[in-house]
């Protein structure tokens, strides 16, 4: 009748003293197949966005009008040089996806860096407080959600001019009310538990209550909306090109190749094909990862 | 006599997980078989298999028969397909399960759940179901049961619908009852009352009851015949009277050393040197949620006019039923909620009207203790986190000192230091709550005030916790202030004690005193319906109709009259 200890299980994510190096041997060994393959389609990916100045075999923007709409390797009248072949003015559609993945990865990035600062502060905020905070905080997550986004981004890019920065701030606030919405009802849940009295009981602030006790306990879920928000980012950048607003040419991006390649879908396909396969690696990496990040944060699933 | 029910060699695994094995025994027609146990021991795992609920629960039966043989037939209940148990569920045999608050559908009228049963089993028409389910509300004792046929569950009270659930139960009459800790989540008064009634219904309809439950008192109250188990095995097998009076197994001595027992002693009263806190005249307030155009909302007293007094070094016991306002004095006194009114000073100091920085003192040196260990630890915080915050939160500690004053906690209430790098979810209920203690502890506070802090624990762990708990008080001079609904568990660790009753304090004084010269008729009732580890002196006071509140609501504003030596009992019931 002892009061007996539940397994415990040492795993290498609770030992000290391990070198980078080591983590991430340790990381790939407990990675299964799917993650391993997203893992290295991530590296490649960073790698070579990154580097695209130095990978990328043309200027982005170099045309020549002689080779237009040349196809990839492999095809009939295939231009040497120009492995993924050329779009309709000439440019290489390989440099175009590289400039355009460093771009689009860049833009995701931040746009969801921002949304969720934003979001997940307010959503924050307004769960913690309730009262007041909460209806008006809650009711601009309404607002949001009732009007089409797409509305809203043209008229602030109307309003302030398509530069690069607007592009970013737009891309930022895309998504807020989602991370607003996740991080309110689920520290609503974790105000009613009981050791968020027990801190209140032991004298903790309401700082160290948000930042200790409930941050920690959103990660999960947050984890999980940034991985959404960045592929669905990726989306509406391709979406805004289409219609004109997002950046500008002849600056690549991956959605904006997509945006303006559809029009030769039929005679060129490559011009369409090349990003849109980019962007569901990246989207693939991103997801795969957001869930095996999740997983690892969660001290409940480590070592299982 | 017959054997209704034969379980026989049964084996049931979770996974690779053994949760039952080769467990035999039988229940005889007309009687009640306890399966008493321990969490983990497979008791709900052994129930669940005999109505082959278990595969829902994701289990599996490995091995043995299970054989049912009521006259109509035998069948083995392992290897009958859906179709025959579900003529079996409900029909043949049927279940009362623990949680009466979620065993209903909330969205369906008491009648609208209990007609579907004739209405399944007895083919009748939907009229005559409800009248049907009027007279099973009536057999089980439910008051207007005309009028219970129309509401909806919230609006029944825990015992009634445990009635309800009994009612439903016992609608086709079952040969066999399997009753899953029905008892569990009641208050001792209502407890009290299901168990009278299951006893009367059992002689009615003729049935046998396998009663499971993890309380000893309980199986003296019910039993005829106990099976006792243990991490899925039996350990012994004997008539209720055999058990008690010459338990075999080893296992079952201490299971029964474990029970809290009333009677059987509180702690010496120490030294008296003051005290560390009194509370004068103190009333809590909630705001009843307003309807839509009626303006203020009703308010409801859920603590009126409450007075106590807690000496250095002293546990001052507060028993009372559910909903009487005790977790809320908890509360009100650690300023977690606001009290409307009153004054609650702390070692001399008046701390009613501190801003934050005073509250902040105030917490250094009163600490709280939670009842669910596991919701009331971070479970991102690892323990050498977890035990050091209030510590840090009141700056006693350095951060390169935390991992020392860690081990040093976690080692005073009884657990190893290389803990102090794991999490809450690797530990046992009952090592969480030490770890709960340990935390309270790390600011070394003049009072702690424990809510409930092992109702949540098998009696064993239950046992070891209150154990640790006098031992710190014995070390550090620690006072506590020690709520339970469970007053055997309060006489064994409290020298005074304080009966709660709507919200005031009916009856206080020296734990003996109130336990052998009860003066309010609550705490008469309160007592009379502990149940008694000892079938001999088997309780029957013939009250299976639920109690119209016997104890007069007390009027606001009565004060309490001496009746003894420090023995105080509200005016109107001295």
């Amino acid at each position: 009748m002892s009061d007996t200890a539940l397994p415990v299980r040492h795993g290498a994510a609770n030992k000290p003293g391990h070198g980078a190096l080591a983590n991430l041997r340790g990381i790939w060994r407990e990675a299964n197949w799917i993650q391993r393959l997203a893992l290295l389609i991530a590296a490649i990916l960073l790698i070579i966005a990154i580097f695209a100045p130095l990978v990328a075999p043309h200027e982005p923007t170099a045309q020549s009008l002689i080779f237009r709409l040349r196809p990839p390797i492999g095809f009939d009248r295939f231009r040497d040089g120009y492995l993924l072949g050329t779009d309709e003015l000439g440019r290489d559609v390989l440099a175009r996806c590289l400039y355009g993945l460093q771009l689009t990865l860049a833009l995701a990035t931040m746009g969801a860096c921002i949304g969720l600062v934003l979001g997940g502060g307010l959503g924050l905020v307004s769960g913690i407080l309730g009262g007041l905070v909460d209806d008006v905080i809650m009711g601009a997550v309404d607002a949001q959600i009732a009007i089409p986004f797409t509305l809203i981004a043209l008229l602030m890019l109307a309003v302030f001019g398509s530069s690069l920065e607007v592009m970013v701030l737009v891309l930022g606030v895309y998504g807020w009310e989602q991370y607003a919405r996740i991080v309110r009802g689920e520290v609503r849940k974790l105000m009613q538990m009981p050791f968020i009295e027990a801190a209140r009981a032991a004298g903790a602030s309401g700082g160290r209550i948000a930042f200790r006790h409930i941050l920690p306990n959103i990660v999960s879920p947050l984890v999980v909306q940034f991985t959404l928000n960045i592929s669905n980012i990726v989306l509406l950048e391709s979406t805004l090109s289409f219609l004109g607003i997002g950046v500008q040419p002849p600056t690549a991006t991956l959605g904006s190749m997509v945006g303006i390649g559809r029009d030769y879908m039929p005679t060129a396909p490559w011009i369409v094909i090349a990003p849109a396969i980019m962007i569901l690696l990246v989207t693939f990496a991103v997801q795969i990862l957001g869930d095996w990040l999740r997983d690892r944060v969660d001290v409940r699933l480590r070592n299982r | 006599m017959s054997d209704l029910l034969s379980v026989k060699n049964l084996h049931v695994a979770f996974g690779s997980n053994e949760a039952v094995s080769d467990l035999s025994f039988d229940v005889p027609a007309r009687r009640t078989l306890a399966l008493v146990g321990e969490s983990g021991s497979g008791k709900s795992a052994t129930a669940l298999s005999i109505l082959r609920l278990i595969e829902r629960e994701g289990g599996t039966i490995t091995g043995g028969s299970i054989m049912l043989n009521d006259g109509d037939g035998t069948v083995d209940i392992t290897a009958l397909d859906e179709q025959g148990l579900q003529r079996l569920r409900g029909n043949r045999i049927s279940m009362v399960f623990q949680e009466p608050m979620t065993s209903l559908n909330p969205v369906l009228t008491i009648g609208d759940q209990m007609s579907e049963v004739f209405i399944r089993h007895r083919n009748m028409t939907k009229r005559e179901a409800y009248d049907a389910s009027r007279q099973a509300l009536d057999s089980v004792r439910i008051p207007e049961a005309a009028r219970r046929v129309e509401q909806y569950p919230h609006e029944l009270s825990g015992g009634l619908r445990q009635r309800v659930m009994i009612a439903m139960a016992l609608a086709c009459r079952p040969k066999l009852l399997i009753a899953d800790e029905p008892s569990t989540a009641l208050d001792v008064t209502t407890q009290a009352e299901i168990l009278d009634l299951l006893r009367d219904l059992q002689a009615e309809i003729g049935m046998a009851v396998l009663f499971i439950t993890h309380d000893m008192g309980v199986v003296a109250e019910i039993a005829d015949r106990v099976v006792v188990l243990r991490h899925g095995r039996k350990v012994e097998d004997a008539n209720v009277e055999t058990l008690f009076a010459a338990p075999k197994a080893a296992y079952s001595r201490q299971l029964m050393a474990a029970t809290p027992k009333l009677g059987s002693g509180s702690p010496a009263a120490p030294p008296p040197r003051g005290n560390i806190l009194e509370v004068s005249g103190m009333t809590t307030r909630f705001k009843m949620r307003g309807r839509m155009f009626s303006g203020h909302g009703a308010t409801v007293d859920a603590v009126k006019n409450v007075s106590l007094v807690l000496g250095k070094g002293e546990t001052l016991g507060l028993v009372g039923e559910s909903g009487c306002g005790k977790s809320t004095l908890a509360r009100s006194v650690l300023r977690l909620i606001e009290p409307a009114s009153g004054t609650i000073a702390l070692d001399g100091n008046d701390v009613t009207n501190l801003g934050r920085e005073g509250l902040r003192g105030l917490r250094r040196h009163a600490q709280m203790v939670f009842q669910d260990p596991y919701a009331s630890l971070n479970p991102r915080l690892a323990v050498h986190e977890l035990v050091t915050e209030p510590a840090r939160i009141h700056n006693l500690v350095s951060s390169c000192d935390q991992r020392e004053l860690a081990a040093e906690l976690v080692r005073s209430v009884g657990l190893e230091e290389d803990v102090i790098d794991r999490f809450a979810h690797q530990f046992s209920g009952g090592q969480r709550q030490r770890l709960c203690i340990a935390r309270a502890m790390s600011v070394k506070p003049k009072l702690i005030v424990a809510d409930e802090p092992v109702s949540a624990l098998d009696v064993s762990i239950a046992r070891q916790v209150t154990d640790l708990m006098l031992e710190l008080q014995q070390r550090e001079q620690v006072s506590f202030l020690f709520i339970s609904h469970d007053i055997a568990v309060v006489e064994r660790v409290s020298q005074r004690i304080a009966v709660m009753y709507a919200g005031e304090i009916v009856e206080t004084g020296p734990a003996q005193s109130i336990l052998n010269d009860p003066r309010h008729p609550y705490t008469r009732q309160l007592l009379a319906s502990v149940p008694r580890p000892d079938p001999a002196r088997r309780r029957r006071l013939g009250h299976a109709n639920p109690a119209a509140p016997s104890a007069p609501v007390p009027r606001a504003g009565t004060v309490l009259f001496e009746a003894a030596p420090g023995h105080f009992v509200r005016e109107d019931a001295a």
